[in-house]
């Protein structure tokens, strides 16, 4: 069998639609294509018009999974236009919100989507026949996450409670507290979900990936911090577009996004983790190097342990930041619009989301460009398919089609996000 | 239903974001009970295994808004015996049915180097335009508590006990006072359908429209309340034209006030 085609075509396990198509000629990988099939839906385009306080709201519609992060980038966006930063107990409750969302994506993403793989199975349903306690866990610490996004937030998906600004309405003292005791166990289930995924086995590949990742003085990145990669790049969030370029490819409804001059990139966890390992918390620093890992991590199939270290780190912050609340006089900081242009980057579960609005003086949208994670780590996605498989080809078919996803979830992509991305589709010729 | 085996679930995706299909993720106590009741036959979101159809109940999200899937839906139709459409997107056509106001040609070289690559269809509309719906299910997002509810009253039988009244009455249970009349600010509570619990209210901000009209709404007359505490045609236009923007009610309101 010289000529082979690997085909997926339709991705499971990931949010939203793709495909994958591989063609392989003379034990040589001819052509890898991600094809993303989620229909567009135009966002940038419809937000011209509207006013800049609904830029939060309609833009966490690109994302049931992370809308926190499209309402932060937003946020952050038109706080930039109008000169007025956020900061005190309101900054704070923003990072809390955050960890909510990184808790209960990356549990999900962990225990529901990823683990299957690893241990052989179709999904975590069947996984939990034998593996109960362990999809328990998962599922609790989940819900953790969702319980402070609900609580900051009104709801765990399309959360109603965040404005320009800072929010509608802000918790008292008191309201929080019941989240103290959960967020204790949770920062434990944190840490023995290190341990198991530490315990799980894993390809050799390590690939030599430009990460790009936010970087702050003085922590782990949320929602501020400058621009870095490990190969050089150190810009502010609003030198994006100068440095970063979107193409547009017959094959997908969503954009590749490369850094001129070099290629693609890497973003996510693993960037995050491999360019802020000192800023993380001394017991999620320990938790990672009891598992194995280094202060950078290469492969990227040791995300899933990544996931789980930021997941702790996440919970140790949460913890943190409700010990030391005080409620604010106001729930938000006023704003006053002006013409302007506005830039924001926070990090998503699955890495950097970018936003920039131009504003007429009313504060009316001009227009919007939003570059999300999975449309920036597309190529890398590809690219690591390339070298994946010509190691694997003489595995059979349905394994080496099974692997090429494991490959492809490494990413958790979000392909609701990227159209604004799966099936595998393998060609031996 | 025979009672001999479990009834087979199948959840497909349309134009969406996922969040809706991630409420049945996010019953997280729940989650493992409902798996256990029902034989989760074919949900890519959480499973790679796939059962082939016909299925029992079929959960639709999105919308309709390229040519193959205004042929997929009618495949998923003819492979269901029961189909409940969870969702703005599914039962309005959701906010990317904004492009229904617009010209589509305009639109998509706003967002894409090379329109050619992209094949979309005009208008963005709601599953029932396509194919007929058994029960649907309101909200952006849904709530996972009307999920749960109506997958119950699938299994064993009964109607789905969902409230077709305003927001309104969700405030006055809850105890929220009113933010329209005590704070002046502009609500579409009074037309907007019950079902996520007066959420905004009880965060002192105007509900926005999430599940979409109420049956029975008079959208005209809280336009002129709208006017009286002083939001212009923009306001009410676009309030109008969101998540729900094609539901009729909602639809001809904010057509009412367009320039």
């Amino acid at each position: 069998m010289k000529n082979r085609v690997i085909k997926v075509d339709y991705l499971a396990r990931v949010e939203g639609e793709g495909a994958l198509h591989v063609r392989i000629r003379d034990r040589e990988v001819a052509d890898v294509k991600l094809r993303i099939f989620e229909p567009p839906r135009l966002f940038e385009a419809f937000l011209r018009g509207r006013r800049f306080s609904e830029a939060p709201d309609i833009t966490a519609r690109i994302c049931g999974i992370c809308p926190v992060a499209y309402q932060m980038s937003s946020c952050h966006a038109m706080e930039d236009a109008f000169g007025v930063t956020v900061g005190g107990p309101l900054r704070e409750l923003r990072r809390l919100l955050y960890c909510g969302e990184w808790i209960e994506s990356h549990a999900l993403h962990i225990y529901l989507l990823h683990a299957p793989d690893f241990l052989g199975y179709e999904d975590a349903i069947q996984m939990a026949k034998k593996h109960g306690p362990a999809v328990q866990r998962g599922l609790q610490l989940k819900k953790i996450g969702n319980d402070i996004v609900t609580l900051l937030g009104g709801r765990e998906i399309h959360p109603i409670n965040v404005r320009v600004g800072g929010f509608y309405r802000v918790p008292t003292k008191k309201e929080l507290r019941p989240l103290v005791e959960p967020l204790k166990w949770a920062r434990d289930a944190a840490a023995e979900t290190v341990k198991l995924t530490a315990g799980l086995k894993f390809p050799d590949f390590e690939q030599d990936y430009e990460f790009v990742a936010l970087r702050h003085p003085d922590e782990y990145p949320f929602n501020e911090g400058r621009l870095v990669s490990n190969k050089g790049l150190d810009i502010a969030i609003r030198e994006f577009e100068n440095y970063i370029a979107e193409q547009h490819v017959a094959h997908s409804n969503a954009l590749h996004a490369i850094i001129k001059a070099r290629g693609n990139y890497h973003v996510g966890p693993l960037a995050r983790y491999s360019l802020n390992f000192d800023k993380l918390t001394p017991a999620a620093k320990a938790a990672a190097r009891k598992a194995g890992l280094g202060p950078v991590c290469r492969n990227p199939f040791q995300s899933i342990i990544v996931r789980a270290v930021e997941t702790l780190y996440a919970c140790e912050e949460a913890l943190r930041i409700i010990e030391a609340y005080e409620m604010p006089d106001q729930p938000a900081v006023p704003v006053e619009p002006r013409t302007s242009i506005g830039y924001g980057c926070t990090e998503a579960p699955r890495g950097i989301l970018y936003h920039r609005y131009r504003l007429d003086p009313a504060g009316q949208i001009l227009d919007a460009r939003i570059v999300p994670p999975t449309a920036q780590n597309q190529k890398t996605i590809e690219s690591d398919l390339r070298s994946f498989i010509p190691k694997r080809l003489s595995l059979p078919q349905d394994k080496l089609t099974w692997q090429c996803e494991q490959a492809i979830r490494n990413y958790d992509p979000c392909i609701s996000c990227a159209t604004h991305f799966l099936k595998l589709h393998i060609e031996r010729e | 239903m025979a009672a001999t085996r479990k009834p087979k679930l199948a959840v497909w995706k349309f134009a969406s974001c996922d969040g809706c299909q991630l409420s049945l993720l996010d019953c997280e106590d729940a989650l493992l009970a409902v798996a256990g009741a029902v034989e989760i036959a074919n949900f890519p979101e959480a499973s790679r295994a796939v059962v082939k159809g016909p299925y029992d109940v079929s959960l639709v999200e999105g919308s309709i808004t390229t040519p193959h899937d205004a042929e997929r839906i009618h495949q998923v139709r003819r492979a269901s015996t029961v189909l409940i459409t969870i969702g703005a997107c599914a039962t309005a056509g959701g906010i990317q049915a904004l492009r229904n106001f617009k010209n589509i040609k305009e639109l998509v070289p706003m967002v894409y180097a090379t329109p050619a690559y992209i094949e979309t269809l005009n208008k963005s509309t709601p599953i029932a335009d396509h194919v007929f719906v058994d029960f649907e299910l309101r909200g952006c997002p849904i709530s996972k508590v009307q999920l749960v509810e109506t997958l119950c009253a699938l299994l064993n039988g009964r109607k789905p006990n969902t409230p077709t009244y305003s927001v309104c009455l969700e405030c006055k249970r809850r105890g929220t006072v009113c933010v329209m009349v005590a704070h002046g600010t502009s609500c579409l509570g009074p037309v907007t359908q019950a079902g996520c619990g007066a959420l905004c209210p009880a965060y002192q901000r105007g509900c926005y429209g999430c599940f979409g009209p109420k049956e029975t709404p008079n959208t005209t007359a809280l336009s002129v309340a709208w006017d009286r505490l002083g939001a212009r045609d923009g306001d009410i236009m676009r309030a109008f034209r969101s998540f729900n923007a094609y539901a009729e009610p909602f639809r001809r309101e904010s057509e009412a006030h367009e320039k």
